[in-house]
């Protein structure tokens, strides 16, 4: 592929992600915002790929859309008179909004332009990076890959506990 | 006499025999500067679902589900009814493109391109044959599984767009029973990963190939191997909506569930969608447990049968068969076998399915770490 077509793809994927995020943000209608978080979400895992981190990308679209915007979607779509409800997005307190953007951005110039030269990992990556992780997560992190497989089904075991029938007390009857 | 090897006639279509070479002499096809081979390599697979599902997809489902019913289907326009779904293209193409006043219309329109693309998708990482293969990923096994996930979104746009009781109570339980079978077929899958050893579609297919044609694919490799093709099998059912789980368009319940509202070209956009998924998990499926492009025929003897029916032309001939077979076991199933209600659906697919791909699973990585 010629660098070209490589940068002009790339810039299609930023602006599919800014301007969905911008609509997510911007929109007056729940249900627009929700979908429009696929297009932000899948932009980003396009983005991923562009930094060679194809697993990373393909654990984005599993993660966010598959999981996370399907179960915001489901829980917008059974939310009772949700069309109805109208959507705060003026803007108040200008002011101290404007301060608050004006010093973050100067910070994060002030960072990209002091530390012009981004730090490449010493590591090179050869081969399959698949691998790569299989091998580190079961090695050198199995202790946090344990540590968050119990709090994954410790949420799972109460939210089947919140989400069961409440049984009808038939020992006082 | 000695007998010509068939893949020797065919070698001027070969263009030498190292692995995807068709798609990367695509890919390296740029006349003035833009890039053509993408966009052409794009549309093969586009071209490929929308011929197939005109003629085996549609004209298929129709004779197979009339001679299983004991009738005679199409029989009118051409010989056997053959032009039957090219009459149905062209009346649909002329049907009036209807939106409900009452719809959102903007989630209604996109709602069938987005369950379009999200079933489209993965096969970027399908090889069809030794020689082609839209994106050879190290992770391809893996987007494959996940990308279903855009399909899923693009249902609940259909259903909630129509602004229809019928296509909303579709559209959840549609993505209900595809988020719920996900992962009894992702685990299931992961299975025949483990046999292979890595996520790349094209490097599982050739780990599958050898003399003895398919003695060596992974489903006759392992003793535990058909359990997780099974759990595959019946979990790709569901997350196609093909019966005996179409409960998302139960038609005696739901009109027609997510799609009750739409009309013309986009009612057909979406059972394009419909028979593309149905190609890819059967295709996944093959590829996985059954070789893939490889050839099943053995050697036998001199007599060479596996070496001759190898080859990227082959390739292309042998996973598409394979496709078309589990196509017609998802057919068959359907006009056989009744539906299942929404609360022994969710029973299948937790208490059933779930724990026994977990007991799959295990005993795979048991044979594949102590079995050499």
């Amino acid at each position: 592929m010629s660098n070209l077509t490589y940068t002009v793809i790339f810039y299609i994927f930023a602006a599919i992600t800014v301007f969905s995020a911008a609509f997510v943000v911007f929109s007056r209608n729940v249900i627009y915002s929700a979908f429009s978080l696929l297009f932000t979400f899948f932009g980003v895992a396009a983005l991923y790929v562009f930094l060679s981190a194809d697993f990373i990308a393909v654990t984005q679209v599993v993660v966010y859309v598959g999981g996370i915007l399907v179960l915001l979607l489901f829980g917008v779509m059974f939310t009772k008179s949700i069309m109805n409800t109208e959507l705060k997005s003026d803007v108040l307190h200008i002011i101290p909004g404007t301060l608050i953007l004006a010093g973050m951005l100067g910070a994060l110039l002030y960072t990209f332009y002091t530390t012009h030269t981004w730090k490449p990992s010493e590591i090179q990556l050869h081969g399959s990076i698949v691998e790569r992780i299989g091998y580190e997560t079961m090695s050198h992190y199995v202790l946090p890959f344990e540590m968050v497989s119990i709090l994954l089904l410790a949420a799972l075991i109460g939210a089947a506990f919140l989400a069961r029938f409440d049984k009808p007390d038939n020992k006082n009857l | 006499m000695i007998l010509t090897p068939l893949s020797h006639i065919s070698m001027p279509l070969l263009m030498g025999n190292s692995l995807n070479v068709w798609s990367e002499a695509l890919v390296g096809f740029n006349p003035m500067g833009l890039p053509l081979g993408l966009v052409i390599l794009a549309a093969i697979p586009l071209v490929f679902i929308a011929l197939y599902s005109l003629t085996y997809g549609v004209y298929g489902e129709r004779k197979i589900s009339a001679f299983m019913q004991d009738r005679l289907g199409p029989m009118e326009v051409g010989k056997w009814g053959i032009l039957q779904t090219i009459a149905d293209i062209l009346k649909l193409l002329q049907k009036e493109d209807i939106v409900p006043t009452s719809a959102d219309k903007f989630l209604f329109v996109i709602g069938p391109g987005v369950l379009f693309v999200g079933s489209f998708l993965a096969y970027a990482v399908l090889p069809f044959s030794s020689a082609f293969i839209g994106a050879s990923l190290n992770v391809g096994l893996f987007f494959a599984i996940g990308i279903v996930a855009i399909e899923v979104v693009g249902i609940l746009a259909a259903g909630w767009g129509s602004n229809n009781k019928w296509s909303l109570y579709g559209a959840v339980r549609s993505v209900a029973q595809i988020v719920s079978y996900e992962i009894p077929a992702a685990i299931a899958l992961l299975c025949g990963a483990m046999m292979a050893g890595t996520l790349d579609m094209q490097k599982i297919t050739m780990l599958q190939s050898g003399s003895y044609g398919f003695a060596h694919f992974f489903l006759f490799q392992s003793p535990i191997a058909w359990l997780p093709f099974l759990i595959y099998f019946i979990a790709s059912l569901a997350e196609v909506n093909r019966a005996p789980f179409d409960i998302p368009e139960a038609e005696s319940e739901l009109v027609a569930g997510y799609f009750t509202e739409y009309t013309g070209m986009k009612f057909a956009v979406i059972f394009l969608a419909e028979y593309g998924s149905m190609f890819m998990v059967s295709a996944i499926i093959s590829i996985v447990f059954l070789g893939g492009w490889n050839s099943p025929l053995p050697d036998i003897g001199s007599f060479a049968l596996n070496a001759w029916t190898n080859g990227p032309v082959w390739g292309v001939f042998w996973i598409i068969m394979k496709g078309f077979f589990f196509i017609f076991v998802q057919m068959w199933l359907r006009w056989t076998l009744p539906r299942l209600r929404v609360d022994q659906l969710m029973y299948l697919c937790w208490k059933v399915l779930t724990p026994f791909a977990f007991v799959s699973f295990v005993l795979t990585a048991i044979w594949v770490i102590y079995v050499p």
